[in-house]
């Protein structure tokens, strides 16, 4: 490998000094030279010359160039002489070094944020957060439905707002507490996915999408036209926030500042929401990883690779996709209670398609069956569209553009290598390069 | 051989697809311990007679018994646990997954108690799989796929084996090799074997009996041996077939 390093260079220099010499090229009549009127009576054409636009550019190309082959397109170049195993090896790295840097970030940001912005400050970043993180939860949950078991839905924000109402309608007809609701709604979703699983499990793909697409719509519609019952497009208001073992987060005297000694301040109901959807969202990852070493997770991904030799396997196929759907669902359904108590309003409007749809793009952005990727997507994506609030309209094209150039650089999301869920002595390997350029036949 | 109970009958079995008919009353007996082929050309129905057998698609008429039970209707997967595994046509292998756990998801249906000899029994059959155990499905080459997906079929311990085109683009040397781990299975473990094929030589080689299927009917029907000197056999299907 030493010995292939400095032609290694070489041909990256070769290659930059290319991308320069043609930008050089086209530079020279483009910005190199610019023809102009002078001012005055006798307006007559000239010339000038900007060599030093020309020379920016140039060299914005020759390094720009060199950074993108040392960065971004190194896996090709590695591939051509080094070795095979080099791309996949660092992907995996990544991840698994990438997942505790997330976890304690994730911890400590409400403290860290206070420490630097104060209460008053970090409100509003928290408040992100707790949205991020939501849909971290709902990536994951979809991902059990997409990216492990390979089916589409387009309709998964039908098991949000069943989750969101079956918390927001409990607690209104008969007041039950959040803490008692988070299971229920967990529930009620799970049996929804199984009511909308069974008559659509014999579709495949597109024919599946579609289905799951009109029942998430029929779901929403439901809700704003049974007026008597969900309050229609006006929703249900005062929905209880959640208490922390039975401590209210109110300015009283039995408030959770004044049980901890604490100065009341609004922020520790948002911290303490924040980590509740944390908590969740973390719930939701064990369990896939968990199931997804159990015979059920590998059925799943399997009847993504092949449902018919996972019917010529005696493996159920309607049972498997059936417990991917409800699984899905119940995760659906607790973030959707956890936002029902959040936002202490709920109304169809936040339901819509277009919530799918961010949800789905999560999932495939970052990578089909990648945990880690659906927190990378979700951050950047529902992260990047809060903090640019303020460019109204360029977000949206801003959005679309990164949509396109992450399909375009990775077309398999941005994690995409898979790790086995089992090996038999110590960690799997790499597949290796002596391994894969033998064999025929 | 005749008076004891076939493993596998089939008795005048038709089966559809929408409204043409691809087998047109097929009659069939595979007993315990033998190697049993069904040759014939592209299109004749054989892989749909092993299809059937599998329930996918199921037989509009006729009767599929197995151990003296009528499978004729009974799900795949229901099948496919009752002591027959298939290797499906073109393989059918997890390409993303690794190789041991495309092997653990052929033991999905047997006890986990007997995983640890059974994966060593396959890697002793094909020692190939052993070193690409952590490798993708996807990544092997086609006999080794082929070599996966007869091992994966063996790890629900079954006592029927169904195997469709296993010699598919392969080359004749793996053909082979393919072939005679298929022999010693037999001989070693009493395993039965029907083997559904295009390369009829080598089938009928390796066969104890050979059913051969034309137009959706079996025509013809004997010893390995003696389809192999039929003269009809020869011209029909063993010009250029031999390697």
């Amino acid at each position: 490998m030493s010995a292939q390093k400095p032609d290694y260079m070489r041909e990256l220099l070769v290659d930059s000094g290319g991308g320069a010499l043609i930008a050089l090229l086209m530079g020279v009549m483009m910005l190199g030279m610019q023809v102009d009127v002078t001012s005055g009576l006798g307006a007559e054409l000239i010339l000038r010359f900007r060599w030093d636009y020309l020379a920016y550019a140039v060299g914005a190309v020759f390094f720009g160039r060199l950074a993108m082959n040392l960065l971004v397109w190194r896996k090709l170049k590695v591939l051509d002489g080094v070795s095979l195993p080099k791309p996949k090896v660092k992907g995996e790295a990544l991840e698994r070094n990438l997942k505790p840097v997330f976890l304690v970030v994730a911890v400590l940001l409400p403290f860290a944020l206070m420490f630097w912005l104060g209460a008053r400050g970090s409100r509003q970043y928290i408040d992100l957060a707790i949205l991020v993180t939501t849909y971290v939860m709902l990536g994951w949950g979809l991902n059990i439905v997409v990216g492990l078991a390979g089916l589409l839905d387009l309709g998964y924000v039908a098991f949000y707002a069943v989750g969101a109402y079956s918390y927001a309608l409990l607690a209104h007809y008969f007041g039950f507490s959040f803490w008692i609701c988070l299971p229920l709604a967990g529930i009620l979703a799970a049996f929804w996915g199984i009511i909308l699983g069974f008559p659509v499990l014999r579709l495949r793909g597109d024919y599946l999408a579609i289905v799951t697409l009109a029942f998430g719509e029929i779901i929403r519609v439901v809700l704003l036209n049974w007026y008597e019952f969900t309050g229609g497009p006006d929703g249900i208001s005062g929905i209880p926030r959640p208490s922390f073992f039975g401590l209210e987060f109110t300015r009283g005297e039995d408030g959770f500042a004044a049980f901890f000694g604490l100065d009341y301040s609004s922020i520790h109901r948002i911290i303490f929401l924040y980590y509740l959807i944390l908590i969740l969202a973390l719930t939701t990852n064990f369990v896939t990883m968990r199931l997804r070493r159990l015979p059920i997770g590998r059925a799943w991904e399997a009847l993504r690779e092949d449902e018919i030799a996972c019917r010529s396997l005696g493996i159920n196929t309607t049972n498997t996709k059936l417990t991917a759907f409800a699984l899905g669902a119940m995760f659906g359904g607790f973030a959707g209670s956890f936002f029902a108590t959040r936002q202490g309003f709920i109304s169809p409007e936040s339901f819509t398609f277009m919530e799918s749809a961010v949800i789905l793009a999560i999932v495939v952005l970052g990578g089909l069956g990648s945990q880690i990727g659906v927190v990378i997507a979700a951050v950047v994506m529902i992260g990047g569209f809060e903090l640019f609030r303020e460019l109204e309209e360029y977000r949206m094209l801003v959005f679309g553009l990164l949509m396109v150039v992450i399909m375009v650089w990775k077309p398999r999301g941005l994690i995409s290598s898979r790790a086995p869920s089992i090996a038999l002595s110590g960690r799997a390997q790499g597949i290796s390069a002596d391994m894969v350029q033998e064999g025929h036949g | 051989m005749s008076t004891e109970q076939p493993l596998l009958r089939v008795r005048d079995l038709e089966t559809y697809y929408g409204k043409i008919q691809a087998l047109h009353g097929v009659n069939m007996d595979v007993y315990a311990g033998e190697i049993v082929t069904l040759i014939g050309a592209n299109g004749a129905g054989k892989s749909t007679l092993m299809m059937s057998i599998c329930g996918s698609p199921q037989a509009q008429a006729g009767t599929i018994h197995y151990e003296g039970a009528d499978i004729t209707r009974a799900q795949t997967y229901q099948t496919m646990r009752s002591g027959i595994a298939q290797s499906p046509e073109g393989r059918r292998i997890f390409p993303r997954m690794s190789v041991l756990e495309n092997l653990l998801m052929g033991a999905m249906v047997s006890k986990p108690e007997y995983l640890d000899e059974d994966l060593a029994k396959v890697f002793a059959l094909f020692p190939r799989l052993k070193e690409r155990q952590h490798q993708r499905g996807g990544t092997l080459s086609g006999g080794e796929q082929q070599m996966l997906a007869i091992a994966r079929a063996l790890m629900s311990r079954p006592k029927l084996l169904l195997l469709d085109e296993p010699s598919l683009g392969l080359a004749p040397i793996i053909v082979k090799q393919i072939f005679e781990a298929i022999g010693e299975l037999n001989k070693r473990e009493g395993l039965t074997v029907f083997l559904v094929e295009q390369n009829a030589y080598h089938a009928l080689k390796l066969a104890h009996r050979g059913y051969v299927m034309v137009n959706g009917v079996v025509t013809m029907s004997g010893t390995g041996k003696e389809l192999l000197s039929r003269e009809e056999v020869k011209a029909a299907y063993l010009e250029g077939g031999r390697h």
